[in-house]
């Protein structure tokens, strides 16, 4: 299959960007990686500069490839990563937009790759638990009622890609911050920070420049996980009963 | 102290600034729906003139409406704060718009908004202030004091066709803003549950056409037959 792509190309963070167009020749049972893959060795055959795209496992589960294809965050597919979209999904002689997320505290650091270390400070903040150091402990040591473990797996399923964060037309962070609060704050593991871990993660959040939630739900929409934004209704329960009711404060 | 401050000033205490207000406003607009329903009564005005003359004299609904206006202002305020934010943490956009992932609505709420509060500004010169200055025409109906006659130019203006299109297109944004500002009042309070969630939305869905549609259809009955 014979495609169009237009990819945005940027030199470095203050450089201003443009769509670049190249003709690309894939086949459809290729990722939509392989088939950059592919025009990247077309270009360094070229001794041109290829493609600065992320990527790691490819298999879904890192969330290191960001990129939103034709206006959507990991393409057309629901509940897919770009590493797991295939090209079967398009037709001959498509016309393929590759932009890279956009978001003030995603800066570009080249084409279509961003700095999501916004990402990384608000889990350093309280996306964490205390445990003792020494042999692991028994799995079933802790009871956890199925309900609750398997809540707390859907919230934990959260990569942190930052699909959620390129979806909302306010570029916030709600989603991935909810997800992780909700994941620790449900389990008993994770109940001894519970209460300052929500003011924490949030005042982070709120400090690397993310929008405010508008509740338009594009974020669990283009989720690759597709966490639900009962996860922020959850968090903003949290944080009101630990601002009202708790005497810790950040 | 400090740490009202800091809740309130919080992106999701900012949000529960617009979810309390909202549902108050939402509430209000169920109470104003219903007096203004007595228009189309056959009694020249009577019924309408009577009634705003209580709800202007009326010692608790006069405080409740002081509030009214507080929260009209401070979820104007809050919303265009919002919106500003929310505009500079997103400076680019995407080249492929797209809008399979949220509703219109929901995308649009700022903007919406501004238009409502144009709207509610226009309404208040029009209406509420010459109600409050004394401008109107006193009117007596039997057994009561006199009353200021709002029927008439409430009357005149709706027999104004480009009047009643301004007010009916309003209706309209009014809708849109409910549709998703209902529903959404209640996330923001964190009022999502798998039970319930599924009644709010469709309650929401409901009273988004049926209360703007309510007010829509007075000045158009107007228009027509009266």
């Amino acid at each position: 299959m014979k495609l169009k792509l237009k990819v945005w190309r940027q030199k470095s963070a203050n450089d201003k960007g443009y769509f670049e167009e190249h003709m690309v020749t894939a086949n459809e049972h290729m990722s939509f990686l392989e088939m950059i893959d592919v025009l990247n060795e077309e270009l360094i055959s070229q001794k041109k500069d290829p493609v600065a795209f992320e990527h790691d496992c490819r298999e879904g589960i890192c969330g290191t490839c960001n990129m939103v294809i034709n206006g959507r965050p990991h393409g057309p597919s629901k509940g897919t990563t770009v590493c797991q979209l295939h090209m079967r999904v398009f037709n001959d002689g498509d016309t393929i937009v590759i932009e890279p997320w956009r978001a003030k505290s995603f800066p570009i650091i080249k084409d279509l790759v961003v700095d999501r270390s916004a990402f990384d400070r608000i889990i350093q903040a309280g996306g964490y638990i205390s445990v003792n150091t020494g042999q692991a402990p028994d799995g079933n040591a802790i009871p956890i009622e199925q309900a609750v473990a398997a809540d707390a797996f859907d919230s934990a399923a959260c990569i942190g890609c930052g699909a959620c964060v390129a979806a909302c037309p306010n570029a916030s962070a709600m989603l991935f911050t909810s997800a992780k609060v909700n994941h620790l704050n449900s389990l008993p593991q994770g109940k001894t920070e519970a209460t300052i871990r929500v003011q924490k993660m949030v005042a982070q959040m709120d400090l690397e420049g993310f929008g405010n939630c508008s509740n338009t739900g594009a974020c669990e929409v283009e989720c690759p996980k597709e966490i639900s934004i009962a996860n922020i209704a959850a968090m903003n329960r949290d944080y009101f009963s630990s601002m009202v009711g708790s005497e810790e404060s950040v | 102290m400090k740490w009202i401050t800091k809740l309130f000033t919080s992106s999701i205490g900012k949000k529960l600034v617009m979810s309390l207000t909202g549902i108050f406003l939402i509430l209000f607009l169920i109470v104003h729906l219903v007096g203004n329903l007595q228009l189309l009564s056959n009694d020249g005005g009577e019924s309408f003139n009577i009634y705003a003359k209580f709800m202007t004299s009326n010692p608790l609904i006069k405080t409740v409406s002081y509030g009214l206006y507080l929260f009209i202002v401070l979820h104007t305020i809050q919303g265009i704060v919002l919106l500003l934010q929310n505009r500079s943490a997103k400076k680019s956009r995407y080249a492929v718009k797209t809008n399979q992932n949220a509703s219109w609505a929901s995308r649009n709420m700022g903007p919406l908004g501004i238009i409502i509060f144009v709207f509610i500004v226009i309404h208040m010169v029009q209406f509420w202030f010459k109600m409050k200055t004394g401008a109107l025409d006193m009117v007596e109906y039997a057994g009561q004091d006199a009353v200021n006659d709002l029927y008439t130019p409430v009357y005149e203006a709706f027999k104004n066709i480009y009047f009643v299109i301004f007010y009916v297109v309003s209706m309209l944004v009014i809708a849109f803003h409910l549709n998703h500002g209902f529903q959404s009042a209640f996330q923001s309070l964190g009022l999502n549950h798998k039970k319930y969630t599924p009644f709010i939305k469709s309650l929401g869905k409901i009273y988004s056409i049926l209360v703007p549609l309510g007010f829509a259809i007075i000045p158009v009955w107007f228009y027509f037959f009266k």
